[in-house]
């Protein structure tokens, strides 16, 4: 069983949590991940490390309550326990401090784009943020990308945080104006990530995406995580998260991502009339 | 004068047209009457040849000759000496082909039912008598064990009775390996697995779940700062291969490790569970081993039509017979000698055909078994809505890529001597993870040898 240490509300959809793993915490990179189950009958989901200490054994998740489990995790208040907590997971993002990157988070991929955006800043690379949300409310780190970022944009759908805008539009107008990235990397939605890969191809820029397929155990034994990289099949769980975002095929990413959406629908409605009635 | 009864006495089993549409255990096993009188089958040979076909080296006439007597409970204490998972083995050993094969009755009929009264001695004692085994007095010796498989948690009961303090690293929420996330519980109930891991835990194994080795910490780094004097890697192969056909990333095409992951561990057929499981309406597995005949029959229980398509004949099956024969009386469908070439989809990304060839069976291999060579022009196509891979798996490379100086042969195994030390001196590894997957009685005879060269090697240090 894994305390959660802290317990904070950064918007109405996103919560973040430090939960005490010191076995997670003690060799915990940037770009790995851990899996948790909430309870003893919950299923095993994947959330990336957003912040790790190991004098403390501190580890921390931001998650966006999207569905029945997020749901349920969002019930546990500090001082409650996970059941499970396995990692750190996956390997580490490849963090070269000699390059001028632009790192690129979108909506709640920003809480997974911040270590690597800090990693990246303390490595003594030139680091140009530019996060993406589709209004004020739902923007999140913002003092944190800057505290990390030699250059820091805000982007809004409808423009009532930052500029209005997808982050695509203000990636492609600093390369226009002459910026040269060494790299890209871009996380949030496969949608957003799919679009910054047709952007940066454009201009030949390396582009590294960290990927989210469907996991199950996270240790490579299975392939639920499989995705199609340069043609060749990939277990993002072990190979990944993070890939050349140009061999990527995102569309086969985008179809396997929905295999369980009916069940998704339902355990999310389930939840909803569970936690409610927990409520009265 | 023994019982000259030519068969062995059968076993009462759920009815096929009932269990198809359940998860509960299949084989019902002996009653009392039922394990005496096939007690009194064995001839107790001066020699029992059947010992020999053990791979843990149980005293097999020994424990019989108990139930003869009616002696449940000193049966049971005669098999805990040399075996320490009765209630697992006793189900899914391939018993035809070990002890049972051996049997000198089995020349002019059929062999003692061994399996099935081990089987009966460690449920009448899990029933009657599950007391824990007093925790023997510590060596001070520290022995870390990597994986909760047969082949680990074997290699930790026998250190323990030994006097070493062992844990247990497991990557999974739980204990088990194999016998919890593959085996399904038609075969194995889960009560039973956990029933024998708290047993281990009573002569004091620690199981630490949710740790990785290799990420959350290394082979390395638990001898030299954790105080370790001893590993033994027991990983296992759990690394599913794919076939790198057109469409094998379609919708609805799973390994059986994630199938069965799904079914076993998560407990997705439950009508509560909170993990998916997808239901098929028909279902393709490819493949012909134990692995292959679980998974179909897990998919059979979800509801689907079921059919088995491997590349050999019915010859060649690598599944225990018993499974095949319980597969088919299921219902489930064998489309021999053909093998997938492609898998179609829809416009949604959802598998809806699988494209076969025919083949026939050419001259022997190196395995001994006549190559399957396919039929040019025979292509043709299934309809389904399911694909599931069983067609095996390799060591995963997890372990080998954080551990210097471990050395791996081609196929990624663990090379270890002939006391199952590796390359790295005081790591020992056993079962899949030395030879690929194969059997679960295999892997607890390596965990037994491993334990054994552990001790011997810290006794002289």
């Amino acid at each position: 069983m894994y305390k959660i240490l802290k317990k904070e509300v950064l918007n109405p959809t996103v919560t973040k949590l430090v939960v005490e793993a010191p076995f997670v915490a003690k060799h915990a990179k940037a770009g790995q991940f851990i899996i948790l189950r909430v309870n003893e009958d919950s299923e095993r989901i994947p959330f990336t490390i957003e912040d790790a200490n190991p004098e403390t054994g501190a580890v921390s998740i931001i998650f966006q309550i999207v569905g029945g489990m997020t749901m349920l995790l969002n019930t546990k208040e500090e001082g409650d326990y996970i059941h499970d907590f396995v990692g750190p997971l996956g390997k580490p993002s490849e963090i070269d401090g000699n390059k001028k990157v632009a790192i690129i988070g979108g909506g709640v991929g920003c809480a997974i784009a911040l270590p690597t955006a800090k990693a990246f800043h303390n490595a003594g690379a030139d680091v140009t943020s530019i996060t993406g949300f589709r209004n004020k409310d739902l923007v999140i780190l913002e003092e944190e990308f800057k505290a990390n970022s030699d250059a820091f944009y805000l982007m809004s759908d409808d423009g009532t945080a930052g500029e209005k805008g997808l982050v695509t539009n203000k990636l492609e107008e600093l390369i226009q104006a002459g910026e040269k990235f060494d790299e890209v990397v871009a996380i949030g939605p496969l949608i957003m990530m799919k679009f910054v890969c047709l952007t940066t191809k454009k201009y030949d820029i390396p582009t590294v995406v960290s990927m989210n397929p469907i996991m199950v155990d996270g240790t490579g034994m299975c392939g639920c995580c499989r995705l199609s990289v340069g043609g060749q099949m990939k277990f993002a769980c072990v190979d990944g998260p993070d890939f050349d975002g140009h061999q990527v095929d995102f569309d086969e990413a985008m179809s396997r991502n929905k295999t369980y959406a009916d069940f998704e629908a339902h355990a999310r409605e389930k939840a909803c009339n569970l936690l409610k009635k927990e409520v009265e | 004068m023994a019982n000259m009864e030519p068969k062995k006495t059968a076993m009462p089993t759920q009815d096929a047209d009932v269990r198809k549409n359940n998860f509960d255990e299949v084989a019902l096993g002996y009653t009392e009457e039922m394990a005496v009188f096939e007690s009194t089958r064995c001839l107790n040979c001066k020699n029992p040849r059947c010992v020999a076909g053990c791979p843990v080296n149980i005293h097999i006439p020994d424990f019989i000759a108990k139930i003869t007597e009616k002696d449940y409970e000193g049966a049971y204490q005669i098999i805990s000496l040399t075996s320490s998972l009765p209630a697992v083995c006793g189900r899914v050993c391939p018993q035809e082909s070990q002890c049972e094969k051996n049997c000198v009755r089995g020349i002019k009929d059929e062999p003692v039912g061994i399996g099935r009264l081990e089987r009966f001695v460690a449920d009448y004692h899990r029933e009657h008598n599950n007391t824990q085994a007093e925790k023997p007095v510590s060596n001070g010796h520290k022995v870390a064990i990597v994986g909760a498989g047969p082949s680990g948690l074997t290699c930790a009961g026998d250190l323990a009775k030994k006097g070493y303090e062992v844990t247990i690293f497991e990557a999974l929420h739980e204990a088990g390996g194999v016998l919890m996330y593959g085996i399904p519980e038609f075969r194995l109930p889960k009560a039973i697995v956990k029933n024998e891991i708290e047993q281990l835990k009573g002569l004091g194994v620690k199981i630490i779940t949710n740790f990785v080795v290799g990420r959350s910490d290394t082979v390395g780094a638990l001898m030299e700062e954790d105080g370790f004097e001893a590993v033994f890697i027991g990983s296992g192969a759990g690394l599913p291969r794919f076939m790198n056909l057109p469409g094998e990333n379609l919708k609805g095409v799973f390994s059986a490790n994630e199938f069965l992951t799904r079914i076993n561990l998560m407990k997705a057929y439950q009508p509560d569970a909170n993990t998916p499981i997808y239901y098929p309406k028909k279902c393709v597995v490819v493949g012909g081993g134990n692995v292959a005949m679980d998974a179909a029959r897990c998919a059979r229980r979800l509801g689907a039509e079921v059919h088995i398509v491997y590349r050999r004949s019915m010859e060649e099956l690598p599944a225990r017979k018993e499974e095949v024969e319980h597969a088919q009386e299921e219902g489930i469908v064998f489309d021999l000698l053909n093998n997938p070439v492609e898998v179609l989809g829809d416009e949604n990304g959802w598998v809806n055909q699988v494209r076969c060839i025919k083949m026939e069976l050419g001259e022997p291999d190196e395995s001994g078994r006549r190559r399957p060579v396919p039929i040019e022009g025979s292509e043709f196509e299934i309809d389904a809505d399911c694909m599931i891979m069983a067609i095996g798996t390799s060591p995963n490379p997890l372990i080998r890529s954080t551990t210097e100086g471990l050395e791996v042969n081609r196929k990624g195994c663990l090379v270890v001597d002939e006391n199952l030390m590796t390359t790295k001196e005081g790591v020992y590894a056993g079962g899949d993870a030395v030879t690929g997957a194969a059997t679960v009685i295999s892997a607890m005879g390596a965990g037994k040898h491993a334990a054994a060269s552990i001790d011997a090697y810290l006794s002289n240090k």
